[in-house]
């Protein structure tokens, strides 16, 4: 009966919990969807960040962590990639030959990181063959093809099929030089990376540098689940004591880092609309609680205890949140479905957005476990802010309340 | 034994230099099956004897026995219990539960007290029919006029089977039919259930029905008489 009372209450006053159901639904909404805008902005940012720079793991010889000495190469890494590739939750599998050199043109000089790779399997952990906008992915030029990005190619001033000179120190410490023909020009949504990254093939840089064929200085395995990374970190280094693995976390502590303040932000954010929605609920159940002083002194009179008083209120209380926290969730979910599949278009902040690794289209997501932290945020919000109300009405007393019997 | 005594009750509201007392040194006994009407001008003290007896206020000094226990030694929280269990109210602005059918006004006090739902039910509608009122069982008080409001606060009072019922001007917003009707229950549920009533009134239609008349001024009980009711 008390529930009964409690919810035939709350209909009491329509518009009146109308409009503080509404608050609480269009709260909860505009606070998820920026969540969620925020949240689709920092994971794109992030798996951006692994499927084209960094991979989910990484190894290395451990001395290369330390000093990026070419010399210290992972020996037979192309026979590693077979083993690593046994394991079922990595998708691809790259070695990389890398050296640190200067890309020059008839122009310019510019400093750039030179990855040595092979194309086939590159191509399948970082999809680089789909950001190629100009010429082609290592298809038509076969000896010392060299693909570079927009940026940097602006700024040499060369196009496909012009030659560009790579010059850096080979295993001897020697400094050495290549001459490398533009195959194709890439573009990413990170112009930074673009303008830093050049790719050949790895047997060409390996004869260059005179390392062997067969090694590498990294190996990039990329997972079908970011999930899965504690199992195959475990796994790996199980598998290769002698090299360093590390996960994207340890690679990349500031993308870590990135998420770690997205979440702190969000919940303060979240904090702050719920304290506004949760004033706003004191206000509506303060006034619901003054206007019916004559009848809550009739309960008290009658015998209906303090607690029970109290509880009422609560429970008036939490179907307001019960109705609309929901609701609110709903709407918010529906939209952040829709944003995710169409997704906001920011291009006219697309340069601005891809010198930071951003895409220029956001599309909005937030993992469910979200939804369920942000419903009980609510119903904790509002359970708190019914207290004082609640207080409140179990200090009349019935003599006063009522006035007379 | 009497179901409430009073013993030199004293009440004084202390507002600022001013020192009102409202109730003054009242001694009264009240026997069981009685049909009492305590009578007074505005400002006699009528009503705050009636919320001292029901345990809505505490004296100043002096006792109030029911059944022999002395409430005026119980906390707030055991005044309402021990209200739940022991007195009927009915007010003068009825104060029915406005989201609540007749039915479920009846019922409520049965629910704070943990009856069993079938008894509830089975009393509910035993009170309803006695007040005459069993055709609008599911009608809410919006829905009801001032004088089937008023019984269904009766039926309401008398719902937890108490000991006593306290009504305060009970027919002070009704019409002379109303009142006459609402009186003819009262007197028929004192006189078939041996009920105990007390009025507090100035209404003439309902101390014309008391068998007691007790009259305060000033906070003192003035006169005390027995007489024969008019039917």
């Amino acid at each position: 009966m008390l529930s009964l009372i409690a919810w035939k209450n709350i209909w009491r006053n329509k518009v009146r919990s109308l409009i503080v159901m509404t608050s609480i639904v269009l709260g909860i909404w505009a606070g998820t969807f920026i969540m969620s805008f925020s949240w689709g902005m920092t994971s794109q940012y992030v798996n951006l960040a692994i499927k084209q720079e960094i991979s989910h793991i990484q190894i290395h010889q451990p001395d290369y962590k330390k000093d990026k000495n070419i010399k210290f190469v992972i020996p037979e890494a192309e026979s590693l990639l077979s083993e690593i590739k046994k394991v079922k939750e990595v998708k691809a599998v790259s070695a990389r030959t890398l050296v640190n050199g200067m890309a020059s043109s008839a122009t310019t000089g510019i400093g750039v990181n030179i990855e040595g790779v092979d194309p086939v399997s590159e191509n399948t952990v970082t999809g680089m063959k789909e950001n190629v906008i100009e010429g082609d992915y290592f298809e038509t030029i076969k000896h010392n093809p060299l693909i570079i990005g927009q940026k940097l190619a602006n700024k040499l001033k060369v196009k496909v099929r012009n030659k560009v000179v790579l010059t850096f120190q080979d295993e001897s410490g020697n400094i050495t030089a290549g001459a490398f023909r533009v195959a194709g020009i890439y573009k990413t949504r990170n112009s930074t990376f673009d303008e830093l990254n050049v790719f050949t093939q790895k047997e060409d840089l390996n004869r260059l540098l005179g390392v062997h064929d067969g090694d590498a200085h990294e190996i990039a395995v990329l997972l079908n689940n970011n999930n899965d990374l504690p199992v195959v970190m475990k796994k790996l280094t199980a598998k290769f004591p002698k090299l360093k693995v590390e996960s994207w976390e340890e690679i990349a502590p500031d993308l870590k880092f990135v998420i770690g303040s997205f979440e702190q932000t969000m919940y303060l954010f979240i904090t702050i609309i719920l304290l506004a929605l949760a004033f706003g609920i004191v206000n509506i159940m303060l006034m619901a609680v003054l206007e019916r002083v004559r009848e809550l002194g009739m309960l008290m009179a009658i015998g209906m205890s303090k607690p029970r008083i109290f509880f009422m209120i609560m429970l008036e209380t939490f179907y307001l949140s019960l109705i609309s926290g929901p609701l609110g969730l709903a709407l918010a979910y529906g939209t952040i479905h829709y944003f995710g599949i169409h997704g906001i278009d920011l291009s006219a902040f697309s340069q601005g957005l891809s010198s930071y690794g951003m895409d220029s289209t956001v599309r909005t997501s937030l993992p469910a476990g979200l939804y369920a932290e942000i419903l009980l945020m609510v119903f904790v919000a509002s359970i708190l802010a019914a207290i004082y109300p609640s207080i409140k009405a179990i200090k009349l007393r019935p003599v006063e309340a009522i006035r007379k019997i | 034994m009497a179901v409430i005594e009073s013993i030199h009750l004293t009440k004084i509201y202390d507002e600022g230099p001013v020192k009102v007392r409202a109730v003054n040194d009242v001694s009264l006994k009240i026997e069981e099956g009685e049909f009492a009407a305590i009578v007074g001008p505005s400002g006699s003290g009528k009503t705050t004897l009636l919320n001292i007896i029901g345990g809505l206020d505490h004296p100043t000094s002096g006792k109030v026995l029911i059944n022999g226990n002395d409430i005026s030694e119980l906390s707030e929280n055991q005044l309402i219990d021990f209200r739940l269990h022991n007195i009927g109210f009915i007010f003068q602005a009825y104060n029915l539960i406005p989201v609540l059918t007749a039915r479920e006004n009846v019922s409520f006090v049965m629910l704070l007290q943990k009856r069993p739902k079938a008894e509830r039910e089975k009393r509910t509608e035993e009170l309803l029919k006695e007040v005459g009122l069993l055709d609008r069982i599911n009608n809410r008080p919006s829905e009801l006029s001032g004088g089937q409001q008023q019984r269904v606060a009766v039926a309401r009072a008398l719902a937890s089977r108490p000991k006593f019922v306290l009504a305060d001007e009970p027919t002070a917003n009704l019409d002379s039919k109303s009142t006459a009707n609402l009186l003819d229950i009262m007197a028929r549920l004192n006189h078939e259930e041996n009920m105990t009533f007390i009025f507090s009134t100035h209404d003439s239609r309902v101390i014309e029905r008391a068998r007691r008349v007790i009259t305060l001024e000033d906070g003192h009980i003035v006169s005390d008489v027995q007489q024969t009711p008019h039917t």
